[in-house]
């Protein structure tokens, strides 16, 4: 499993994500986001940070950036992408996915330990987890209160692409979300940090590995095919 | 036109501004002497900077001589560098070596809270990444007014921001700190920011300019209006003062910047590529080319016209005084200049050569071909004036002594002790602070293993071995009222405990010195007091202090702030898997108290929280039981032999006790022997809760009688949901954790919504 983690300049969790990888078994394969070529990797990361310091709004340059227009074309192949957080905001912005991350409702930076109910279990990134289950990610953003129009959202609920809902909503999102996916299922957002939650000496969970168990899964499977 | 050397040379008596830029009139006549003629405009700025308080520590460097004098050596080794450097350098093992140092900037954020405060990690990251260093985290020690006085929401609100605004964007986990309100800080906020770097032993690298013709490069941000002067002005002198040039902007940081400058100067270090460097802090270029110059072989030629401005019109002498943020300067061998250029394109930094190191000792500034500055930058940066000020051991001390808590009015009944327990536990200084600690990202870079509200933060050095390193930032500012002495020995102590109890062993001291007007004779006295306390304390724990800084001024009007010398301690762990936390885990599990319990009850929580009293004598000190601490706890990690360990500081062992059970929703029982008042609310020194399996109770004694300590079996982890004292009172948990969260969230808000 060669699993791409992209790089901005203002990319922080890159190195959380790489480690993530290389833990549940895979091996990161760097990606730059000035190159404008992404080749012989299974799937793609976009991390957490600050993708360009995005003092305008978080991920509204990196979705022009090279890599990303590489990515999107790739993703519309089928190539497995997994944004998380800055990278959940990236894929909105590329509109990869539908919505958009505002400011937290109460106008603070939140970070904690977050109760999830994993809705979609129907996706690259998620089949490992059952439906309804609670699992415990850690949260850390400041523009993470998911916002959509009205038609969006109930298409979200129809089509079962809302993959994570909050429990205890930390930031206003609507309808609680705190993640979703593509028609496809094989593009997923979440404002939640996986990464940080596979290592028992850094998270009492480790509930983050299983979406790459799940990933894995998937590729075995689409290898097998 | 510039003001230049030629012109200087023949107008001696023009009037110059020196008292508006903070110089005293025989400092302005010293600058002429060493010149023997007037200085310049620019030389007057750079002067004016350097030779204030903030960068020259002209009242307090004939005193921090001591903490070089102390041995220079750590249990793990000698010093790789030690103070005098951007920070000291601690040998870990294995190769790696970690820095690290705390720094005040607390005008600014009373000032401008935000951009304050966020400077204030600003500087301290760089001058851990001008170590050579890759910076790892960061801790913040905040103190401010009454939590309900009417500027504390502005303060607070804005200072907190602008750390979790600046750290976060960076990646910077952020592990820990203190926050503390006390109406002496009403006007004058302490914002203390402690950074931590790491490097292989090979990666060290020092702040000098040597070898002729090399390149001096600026590279970073564009240099502008923001922060002019605020270096001797606003930080050395009380911004009550009036006049224009006392309230210049602070400055305005921008993390991306940063974040972009700490990737490029790590790739320019692994590259080889800088032969010298130096951050850009207070006093800006004036600092950078003087400090630079004069510690290096050479003399040093720049070109004031080639640095790039974000504001066009600003003159020589402003931009030599500028703080504008997110700069460094590098000394380049000419023949790499190219690649240093190509790895500065690749992170969008910009970078300009803007001089070289010449023949000689001089610092020669040029501005549009015209001589600016002409001077021995050692007369700038190192040989500025120094102050023996005058000491007096203050008149109302012995009359603070002699009102002693001890004499204060007891709770009679268990129902009495229980509401006080509530009321200090929903007190200010003791209450839940995630408010503040959810604004700060805690996890970035996977290698936290412990960050708050544990009693230390610990950071994963090595994935291989486990290596690690453990910090806690401490001061009892109301213990340093009554006795600077014992006071900053049992801040120094807490921090020590700290970091003990999680098991890793304490190795050396950061400490950032926080008191009032070092014109105050008074407060030179609990100044040099402070310094007399960590130095005996330090020499005995055989923990060097490997820098720091001092913050003078701090007041509001002619009240002092309490004294506040805020320790760093630095511990390290051979395997973090071993790492010890707070906190009740399981119902059964036997429950001691390590240490003895003396009646201590000046300057404690209880004093302040139920009587408002501040007086007496603060608790004794035993340095060489706190040694023997340590190293039981070392041992104790290293077989996995406690389940938990929490401190016992502000509010004893009630507070201990209270805080154990709410980590993880866990009730205890425990039966107090003696008077229960004095077990649940006296704060002596050195003393460690602990909760152990049933099972290994035994080797727990032995190894507490190995070490010569007291342990008193209090109880038991119990599956009840209450804290329980046999005899006195029961309290069920819910309303103490109702009780613990609700000071902050009351008075700024709820943070988050649906929390």
């Amino acid at each position: 499993m060669r699993v791409g983690v992209v790089t901005f300049p203002g990319s922080l969790d890159d190195v959380d994500a790489a480690r993530a990888v290389r833990l549940c078994g895979g091996q990161p394969v760097a990606l730059w986001h000035a190159s404008d070529t992404v080749s012989d990797v299974d799937a793609v990361i976009l991390p957490g940070g600050f993708s360009y310091g995005d003092y305008l709004r978080g991920g509204a340059i990196a979705r022009f950036s090279p890599v990303m227009t590489e990515i999107i074309r790739l993703a519309g192949l089928g190539l497995p992408v997994l944004g998380i957080c800055n990278g959940f905001q990236v894929l909105c912005e590329a509109h990869l996915l539908p919505g958009v991350l505002i400011r937290n409702a109460g106008r603070v930076f939140v970070c904690r330990d977050q109760s999830l109910q994993v809705c979609s279990t129907d996706t690259v990134w998620t089949n490992d987890f059952r439906r309804d289950e609670r699992i415990d990610i850690v949260v850390k953003h400041g523009e993470g209160n998911y916002t959509a129009d009205a038609d969006t959202i109930a298409r979200l609920n129809d089509e079962d692409r809302v993959v994570f809902r909050y429990v205890g909503n930390p930031n206003g999102s609507t309808d609680d979300i705190a993640g979703v996916t593509n028609r496809r299922g094989n593009v997923v957002g979440l404002m939640p940090h996986p990464e940080h939650n596979v290592d028992p000496l850094t998270s009492a969970s480790t509930d983050g590995r299983r979406l790459f168990v799940g990933l894995e899964r998937f590729l075995n499977v689409a290898m097998a095919v | 036109m510039a003001d230049t050397v030629t012109h200087a040379q023949v107008t001696p008596s023009t009037s110059q501004p020196w008292a508006e830029l903070g110089l005293k009139a025989d400092e302005y006549e010293n600058i002429r002497a060493i010149l023997r003629r007037r200085p310049t405009a620019c030389e007057l700025a750079m002067y004016s900077v350097m030779w204030s308080e903030h960068c020259s520590y002209k009242s307090s460097k004939l005193h921090l001589k001591q903490f070089s004098e102390l041995p220079q050596t750590t249990p793990r080794g000698p010093l790789l560098a030690g103070i005098g450097e951007n920070a000291g350098v601690v040998d870990v093992g294995h190769g790696w070596a970690v820095t690290f140092k705390i720094e005040s900037h607390n005008h600014p954020s009373y000032v401008e809270p935000y951009q304050g405060a966020a400077t204030g990690v600003g500087g301290i990251v760089r001058d851990i990444l001008a170590m050579g260093a890759r910076p790892v985290a960061v801790m913040d020690s905040l103190r401010f007014g009454p939590l309900d006085a009417p500027d504390t929401a502005r303060v607070m609100t804005g200072v907190v921001a602008g750390v979790s605004g600046y750290g976060n964007c960076l990646g910077l986990p952020n592990l820990g700190g203190e926050v503390v309100f006390d109406r002496s800080y009403a006007g004058n906020p302490l914002v203390n920011a402690l950074c931590v770097g790491v490097m292989r032993h090979d990666d060290i690298h020092l702040a000098h300019a040597s070898g002729v013709g090399n390149k001096v490069i600026l590279y970073g941000a564009t240099t502008g209006g923001d922060g002019i002067g605020g270096a001797s002005v606003l930080a050395s002198e009380t911004f009550e003062a009036s006049g224009p040039t006392k309230r210049p902007s602070v400055q305005v940081g921008d993390p991306f910047m940063e974040k972009l400058l700490i990737e490029c100067t790590l790739e320019l270090f692994a590259a080889g590529l800088i032969t010298g460097i130096q951050d850009f802090g207070a006093a800006g270029l004036s600092c950078a080319t003087s400090e630079l110059a004069s510690a290096g072989s050479g003399g040093m030629h720049v070109r004031l016209d080639a640095v790039p401005l974000r504001d066009p019109t600003l003159a020589p002498e402003e931009i030599l005084m500028s703080e504008s943020q997110e700069r460094m300067m590098a000394v380049v061998r000419p023949q790499d200049v190219p690649m240093f250029m190509a790895i500065c394109a690749k992170w969008d930094v910009l970078a300009t050569v803007v001089g070289e190191v010449i023949e000689g000792d001089r610092l020669l500034i040029d501005w549009h071909g015209e001589r600016v500055v002409d001077v021995d930058p050692r007369t700038v940066a190192h040989e500025g004036p120094t102050y023996d000020r005058p000491i007096v051991r203050p008149h109302w001390i012995d009359r603070v002594r002699a009102a002693r808590a001890e004499d204060l009015p007891r709770p009679q009944s268990g129902a009495q002790l229980a509401e006080q327990l509530m009321r200090l536990l929903g007190s200010p200084n003791l209450c839940d602070v995630s408010w503040v600690t959810d604004q700060y990202d805690r996890f970035v870079r996977g290698n936290s293993i412990l960050a708050q509200p544990e009693d230390a933060g610990m950071l994963r050095i090595d994935q291989a071995s486990g290596l690690g390193v453990a910090l806690s930032t401490d001061c009892n500012a109301r213990f340093t009222y009554l006795d600077p002495y014992r006071g900053a020995q049992l801040s120094l102590l807490e921090a020590y405990r700290n970091v003990a109890i999680t098991g890793a062993e304490p190795v050396a001291v950061t400490d950032c010195l926080n008191f009032g007007s070092p014109e105050d004779p008074e407060v030179m006295w609990q100044f040099v007091e402070a310094i007399r306390g960590l130095v005996d304390g330090c020499r005995a724990l055989g923990t060097p202090v490997t820098g720091g800084n001092v913050s003078f001024y701090n007041k509001t009007g002619d009240q002092a702030i309490l004294p506040t010398p805020t320790i760093g301690m630095l511990g390290v762990i051979d395997n973090v898997a071993w790492r010890i936390k707070s906190g009740f885990v399981k119902a059964g599990h036997a429950v001691y108290l390590l240490g003895r319990t003396r009646e201590e009850l000046s300057g404690s929580a209880w004093a302040e929280v139920v009587h408002g009293h501040l007086g007496g004598e603060p608790p004794a000190v035993d340095l060489e039981q706190h040694r023997r601490l340590a190293s039981f706890f070392v041992a104790a990690a290293r077989r996995q032999l406690l389940v938990s360990a929490h401190d016992l500081s502000d509010g004893g062992l009630a507070i201990a006790l209270a805080e154990s059970c709410l980590r993880h929703g866990l009730g205890v029982e425990v039966a107090l022997p003696g008077d229960p008042f004095l077990n649940l609310f006296s704060e002596t020194s050195g003393r460690v809760l602990v909760s152990v399996e049933p099972s290994d109770e035994i080797e727990l004694i032995k190894l507490a009688n190995e070490h010569d300590l007291k342990l008193s079996r209090l109880g038991q982890v119990s599956p009840s949901d209450e804290l329980t004292v046999e005899g006195q009172f029961s309290i069920r948990l819910p309303a103490l954790r109702r009780n613990w969260q609700a000071p902050i969230p009351a008075v700024l808000g709820l943070v988050p919504p649906g929390a």
